[in-house]
């Protein structure tokens, strides 16, 4: 029997469903998990929670970045919880989305009632991205939120900064919001990573696994002594580069690099996912995963998208060929925040008030006693700043060890003399505080040409 | 008279019926059916090939593979509106490779179909009118009842208040247990929410794979008085079972699928009247007697006997028969002079029944393969 296809004849295509009213279904569905539902409470709930529980504590969590201002101003717990979820909240909230938004489909068995639904898989998939990307921003914007509600408990005072100058309350508040708004790109990118999980690996528990695992990998490699490049084309690094619009100039390039290879993810991922799940068949029942082309089809171009990333990185700033952490950088940074921090000293002892330019801070560091390179991470580095004192010939010495991470963030603790730069109490607006020279924080430029 | 009333419904004839060929290596194939309907699977009616404007549905050729494997090859179905078709078919026969491209979950490799009147392309998209399901119901098990519906609903552009889910809830019998979750739902009532889905789209062709699966009598009432009213309102409905039984209570026509291929298709009646002879069990007041009256009867065979167990082949079901039961094999005519002469010979008839039904053989025969090639 020869039989010929039907091609060409105009077909009363039955009408699709329009992607808002998928959209809405997706929505619907998504909202009536418990699961899901407790996580978004938990986003809007457990910030507020912490950061008010840690502002009230005497030791504050000063290794992690703006945790030592936390009794300064309520700015710095939103920071804080920034810096944490982007290491292990967000790997985590957006496997539980978006990691499961298709593989959900193929557990539940209700591919073809979708299908025969909606008509149309490229408005199933748009529905389904839109929705897992509505209730992961949903689940971002608790955070950032709820992060803020240490501002109600502790108040709403000046941050400071990364090089120790002081932001005004409203800056603080712009700032921090935008900070928020950068680390969205590469919660997108490990969303799209999840979406790329769950139609590649079905109900394979590993779909779901695969955007936390990836995640964590990712966050890890960021305090590897990788090279910058390596380190600065994976999405992760959007969530250490807002760190940069708490400096002043602010260190723009890292941020917007970070931005553009997390988009650069995401619509890479999202594509690859899109482009498997239109040569899905949804008849074949054991056709829940395409595992076998998983490696070739959605690992391998990510990995030449990365590698492409890495190149366009080494070529532009040779730098991130390295560590990019340079003695050069180091001397200009500390010498920058203990003139900001000397300042804020000063006024906080109610010492005359001294300017940054008449203080015409240096530093000199050298790493491991002089007997290791000067450049890279670790905690060999030690620096001594020296200052002019107005209206005094003489000038002051103050020692700082410094421990430097992978990331350019270090942690300057001042090594004498005690009356610059030991422990003890300071009066400030927020109560007693620990002198600001006896320990701070400093972030160098990795994607900065010069050194 | 009940007893004469029962065969003669078992064996009414009713008029046209289409029996296909299969497509490749007829004899071959063919072998092991029952003579009338290998005979007339041989006359191949092609006065169905002109264009039918009530048919829901005209496939011609459908072929589809999935690798090696061949899920249909050159099937031809013809469904009109207003009728329900039973496809039926062992496991892996193709019925839910065929229902799934009519619900326009797949494309087919080579053929071509019509669905309500329009081509269909080779796109992933069911045209308006058609709803159903494969492989179960789509339902989402953190919902309700109704929310599943309401979803669904506003997914087809329909307000959830005047989509008319009381009443479709209400036509598969799910009322009492509409605000709870679908979480805890039997296969049964999963089933009938399934059904309700399907209606609140007004379907015009309705395709359903096995949707009596897991129902209990009742719920089993409820879907043959819903797909009854459909049918009656002008919908088809296509429905697929690998019982011929639920085929039967449900169906005026039926398609049965072996390895892809349609062995046959037609008006479930006429698979039945051309089955063949078909055993039946007797039970009456003196079995000697009654078997002495058998054999002396023109066309009636002793097809098992006390402890004897049936054969797959409709001669026996496999269940072994008690001493006062006498199974024969005899056609209608020859059955019915049976029951006369026993009558007469003064010998109570207390049961006359087949060990099988007439459809149940027609399909074993049909879809097993003949004992030399087992």
């Amino acid at each position: 029997m020869t039989v010929t296809a039907t091609t060409a004849a105009p077909a009363r295509a039955g009408r699709r469903i329009p992607v808002l009213r998928g959209y809405r279904f997706e929505l619907v569905k998504l909202l009536s998990q418990w699961r899901l539902r407790l996580l978004i409470l938990a986003a809007w709930v457990v910030p507020a929670v912490l950061v008010s529980e840690l502002s009230r504590q005497s030791s504050l969590p000063a290794d992690t970045v703006f945790g030592r201002w936390m009794h300064a101003t309520g700015w710095a717990g939103s920071l804080l919880v920034l810096g944490f979820v982007g290491t292990y909240a967000l790997p985590l909230l957006t496997s539980v989305v978006a990691g499961d938004v298709f593989a959900a489909e193929d557990r539940l068995g209700t591919w073809r009632h979708l299908l025969v639904a909606i008509r149309s898989p490229r408005r199933i998939f748009a529905a389904k991205a839109l929705a897992s990307l509505t209730v992961i921003v949903l689940m971002v914007a608790g955070l950032a939120c709820s992060s803020m509600a240490a501002v109600l408990v502790v108040g709403n005072r000046p941050l400071i900064g990364l090089d120790g100058h002081t932001l005004a309350p409203a800056d603080a508040a712009g700032k921090v919001l935008l900070a928020w708004l950068c680390a969205l790109a590469p919660t997108m990118a490990l969303a799209a990573i999840g979406l790329l999980g769950s139609v590649t690996l079905g109900r394979s528990p590993m779909g779901l696994l695969l955007p936390a695992l990836a995640g964590l990998a990712m966050a890890g490699a960021q305090i590897l002594p990788l090279p910058v490049a390596v380190r600065a084309g994976l999405p992760s690094y959007g969530f250490i580069a807002w760190r940069g619009l708490f400096t002043s100039p602010m260190q723009l390039s890292p941020l917007l690099v970070a931005v553009a290879v997390s988009l650069v993810w995401a619509f890479a991922a999202t594509a690859l996912a899109y482009w498997l799940f239109l040569r899905r068949d949804f008849t074949n029942v054991s056709d829940d995963g395409l595992v076998r082309r998983t490696l070739t089809v959605g690992v391998l171009p990510l990995a030449v998208v990365y590698a492409l990333t890495i190149g366009v990185l080494a070529l532009s700033v040779p730098a991130t060929t390295g560590s990019s952490i340079e003695q050069g950088k180091l001397q200009r940074s500390v010498s920058t925040v203990f003139a900001h921090l000397y300042r804020l000293q000063a006024q906080e002892l109610h010492r005359p008030s001294v300017t940054e330019a008449q203080l015409r801070t240096s530093t000199f560091c050298d790493n491991g006693g002089g007997l290791v390179a000067p450049s890279g991470a670790g905690n060999g580095w030690r620096c001594t700043v020296t200052w002019h004192i107005p209206g005094v010939d003489a000038t002051g010495q103050a020692i700082y060890q410094l421990a430097v991470t992978p990331d350019g963030r270090y942690i300057a603790d001042g090594d004498g003399p005690v009356q610059v730069n030991g422990y003890f109490l300071v009066r400030t607006p927020a109560g007693g505080a620990a002198n600001p020279l006896w320990q701070f924080d400093g972030t160098v430029d990795l994607l900065a040409t010069k050194g | 008279m009940f007893i004469c009333i029962s065969v003669e419904r078992e064996f009414r004839v009713l008029g046209s019926w289409i029996v296909r060929p299969l497509p490749s290596s007829p004899g071959a194939d063919l072998r092991h059916l029952p003579d009338a309907v290998r005979k007339s699977t041989r006359k191949t009616t092609e006065k169905q090939e002109s264009i039918d404007p009530d048919l829901a549905v005209r496939a011609r050729g459908l072929t589809k593979t999935f690798g090696d494997v061949i899920a249909l090859d050159g099937v031809d179905l013809d469904v009109a509106a207003g009728r329900i078709h039973g496809i039926v078919g062992p496991n892996g026969a193709g019925k839910t490779t065929l229902l799934g491209i009519l619900l326009g979950l797949a494309t087919t490799d080579s053929g071509s179909l019509e669905i309500l009147g329009d081509p269909v392309r080779r796109a992933l998209a069911a045209p308006d009118g058609v709803a159903g399901f494969v492989d179960g119901p789509g339902l989402y098990p953190s919902l309700t009842a109704r929310r599943n519906l309401a979803a669904f609903a506003a997914l087809r552009g329909r307000d959830a208040r005047m989509a008319g889910i009381d009443e479709v809830l209400a036509e598969v019998g799910l009322t009492d247990v509409a605000d709870d979750r679908v979480r805890g739902f039997s296969l049964g009532m999963r089933q009938r929410l399934g059904l309700a889905a399907a209606l609140l789209t007004s379907p015009r062709l309705l395709v359903l794979d096995e949707p009596v699966n897991g129902l209990d009598p009742a719920g089993k009432n409820h879907v043959h008085r819903v797909l009854t009213r459909l049918a009656a309102d002008g919908t088809a409905v296509v429905l697929s079972s690998h019982r011929m039984d639920d085929v039967d209570a449900l169906s005026s026509e039926v398609t049965i699928l072996s390895k892809g291929r349609v062995a046959f298709s037609g008006p479930v009646d006429k698979l039945r009247a051309e089955s063949g002879d078909v055993a039946y069990r007797l039970v009456t007041s003196d079995p000697a007697a009654a078997r002495e009256v058998a054999l002396a009867t023109a066309g009636v065979q002793l097809a098992g006997g006390p402890d004897q167990p049936g054969r797959p082949d409709g001669t026996g079901d496999g269940r072994r028969v008690s001493g006062d039961t006498l199974v024969v094999r005899a056609t209608v005519t020859a059955l019915d002079a049976l029951v006369v002469r026993l009558v007469q010979a003064g010998i109570a008839l207390r049961e006359l029944a087949p060990v099988i039904s007439p459809l149940e053989a027609a399909f074993l025969a049909l879809t097993e393969p003949p004992e030399d090639e087992r």
